[in-house]
């Protein structure tokens, strides 16, 4: 096998598997830089509290819709924005930090959405059927995730100093006479958007390991938030491809391979990262001594 | 669930009602739809049968609430499917304190291995074929006439009956099958709860995910599955009732293959839907499947 065989052929050959390429490419542009500032609020597990929160919302659309993805989607979109602005309000306007706001919220929909599935519903896991993968990408999943990355990237482009300024340093922004509070609004409303469309096209783990792997990795490689966001989601797309590689090389399940992919990076850069990496710290004592 | 409901309230008034009348109807607990239509129409009359995972639901997972407990806590007899089907169905007895005879329908069926992850576990799915629906009638039947022998001779009539016509059943789906060229018979589901029926009217199943609706296909699998359909030219591709069909789309997209419609593995459907009886569910699959295959 050539290396261009190994490394090209599988994409040429397979259509799922250009499709696949294409949605982590998707996922990388529109979950990278709002991973990063996900991180820089210190809400990095605010994505697998969404992956629960939406459930009522999926519940209702499953009870008003039937088995219908739009509509499931559409009810689990709802019910992650009203979670994430709540959370956010309350941890505005009361002593609460947002992290714990939103584990009181999350788990409240959670039971809420339990309750539904079982009162209404049938024993369908409907999670399951809502959470896709990333073999399984077709056109609309396509759109869905290429259509938010979009919408992601020129929302963030529109709002980028301010919403660094108030994750920063809110103070100063109320100082100097910003809005914090909405573009905090705005933020909150992409990440759900984000995390709900990677839900539906790729599944939970996919949605979620691309969003928060590369940012946390990132974090070692570059100072500025622009920067880190750029590695973000060279980091993500690098992982979607060499984990699609590996699965299709060594039979191994694509979700876990890319995550893992994502996750030896993140690993590396803790060890060797540029800036406070467990080495950077040696390398930097010797040089200061000598 | 609420089927259940209703079903509970229906033997709650039953039992009500006979307290006043003759002898009470045996309450039945059953695990799943399509083995609580086979009850029925063993037990008919004299029992009151409470089906736990009811129409359109996935009787590999199903998270009890007390109301089951309370119901498997007051029957008289408990029929589950076995050979693996029911992992939840233990811990339920434990916890409801039942104590009474637990019936495995699949008792004494030549049982068949699948693979899942690379390890060979005994498929659950016996059913999918109508000669096994006929020995689960006979253990049914016998279970029921020793739970309540004074209408053994009732369960015995209606047992033999029913065996009989899903016999027929049977001799129709291979005839059925036998008019599709050998060659053709291959189809593709994204679920392999099939290995009883392919083995008993000689269909051959590929699928692209493993028997657990949890398992997560490889690349490599999906791209070796693409492979062999082109190869072989399988134009036969069906959805089920229960999993992620966007697989199997994908699948059917890139092969040119058709998708053949909706097959019922391992429910019933509603009153409504085309499986609505075991015996509906298995002619329909039977017929989605002949259909599809032709088309090969």
């Amino acid at each position: 096998m050539t290396v261009a065989e190994a490394l090209i052929t599988p994409f040429a050959d397979y259509a799922f598997m250009r499709r696949a390429l294409v949605a982590c490419m998707a996922l990388a542009i529109g979950s990278g830089p709002v991973g990063v500032l996900l991180m820089l609020r210190r809400m990095s597990l605010m994505g697998d509290a969404m992956s629960h929160a939406v459930l009522p919302g999926v519940a209702v659309g499953f009870i008003a819709a039937g088995l219908s993805l739009w509509g499931m989607t559409l009810g689990g979109i709802a019910a992650g924005l009203i979670v994430a602005v709540l959370a956010g309000a309350v941890s505005r306007n009361t002593l609460l930090r947002e992290d714990a706001s939103l584990a009181g919220f999350y788990l409240a929909s959670l039971a809420i959405g339990v309750m539904l599935v079982s009162t209404h519903g049938n024993s369908l896991d409907l999670l399951h059927i809502l959470f896709g993968t990333i073999l399984a990408v077709d056109d609309p999943a396509l759109l869905l995730v290429g259509g938010i990355a979009s919408l992601s990237t020129l929302v963030l482009a529109a709002i980028y100093r301010p919403l660094v300024m108030e994750c920063c340093d809110p103070g100063f922004l109320r100082s100097v006479g910003g809005r914090g509070g909405l573009y905090h609004l705005v933020f909150l409303v992409l990440v759900v958007l984000n995390l709900v469309a990677g839900f539906q096209a790729l599944g939970t783990l996919m949605a979620v390991g691309l969003m928060m792997l590369p940012a946390a990795g990132a974090r070692f490689w570059a100072r500025e938030v622009a920067s880190m966001a750029a590695v973000a989601i060279a980091v993500a797309f690098a992982s979607g491809y060499f984990g699609l590689l590996v699965s299709y090389h060594f039979r191994a399940p694509s979700g876990p391979s890319i995550v893992l992919v994502a996750a030896g990076f993140y690993g590396l850069s803790i060890v060797f990262g540029r800036y406070g990496g467990l080495l950077s710290g040696v390398v930097r004592r010797r040089h200061f001594y000598r | 669930m609420k089927r259940n409901l209703i079903a509970l309230g229906v033997a709650a008034l039953a039992a009500l009602w006979s307290g006043a009348a003759s002898a009470k109807p045996l309450d039945v607990v059953v695990s799943f739809s399509v083995l609580g239509d086979i009850v029925s129409e063993v037990g008919g009359s004299h029992i009151a049968v409470v089906t736990l995972v009811g129409p359109e639901g996935d009787p590999h997972a199903f998270e009890p609430a007390p109301p089951d407990a309370q119901v498997l806590a007051k029957a008289d007899l408990v029929v589950v499917s076995g050979l693996g089907l029911e992992g939840w169905m233990d811990r339920l007895i434990t916890a409801s304190g039942y104590t009474k005879p637990v019936v495995v329908a699949s008792a004494g069926i030549a049982s068949r291995e699948m693979e899942e992850d690379g390890a060979k576990v005994t498929d659950p799915h016996a059913w999918n074929s109508a000669a096994n629906g006929a020995a689960y009638t006979r253990t049914i039947a016998d279970a029921l006439a020793k739970a309540d022998p004074a209408n053994a001779k009732a369960y015995a009539v209606n047992g033999e009956a029913y065996a009989a016509k899903l016999m027929a059943l049977d001799a129709w789906a291979k005839q059925a099958v036998g008019t599709v060229p050998a060659a053709k018979r291959k189809v593709i589901t994204s679920h392999d709860a099939f290995g009883y029926l392919g083995a008993e009217y000689g269909i051959e199943f590929r699928a692209p995910v493993g028997v657990s609706t949890e398992a997560e296909a490889s690349a490599a699998d999906v791209a070796a599955l693409i492979d062999q359909i082109k190869a072989e030219k399988i134009k036969a591709v069906f959805l089920e009732n229960s999993n992620d069909p966007r697989m199997v789309s994908q699948i059917a997209k890139a092969t040119g293959a058709k998708l053949g419609g909706t097959l019922y593995p391992e429910s019933l459907t509603g009153e409504t839907g085309p499986a609505s009886t075991y015996v509906k569910m298995f002619q329909y699959n039977i017929e989605t499947l002949v259909k599809g295959m032709k088309a090969n």
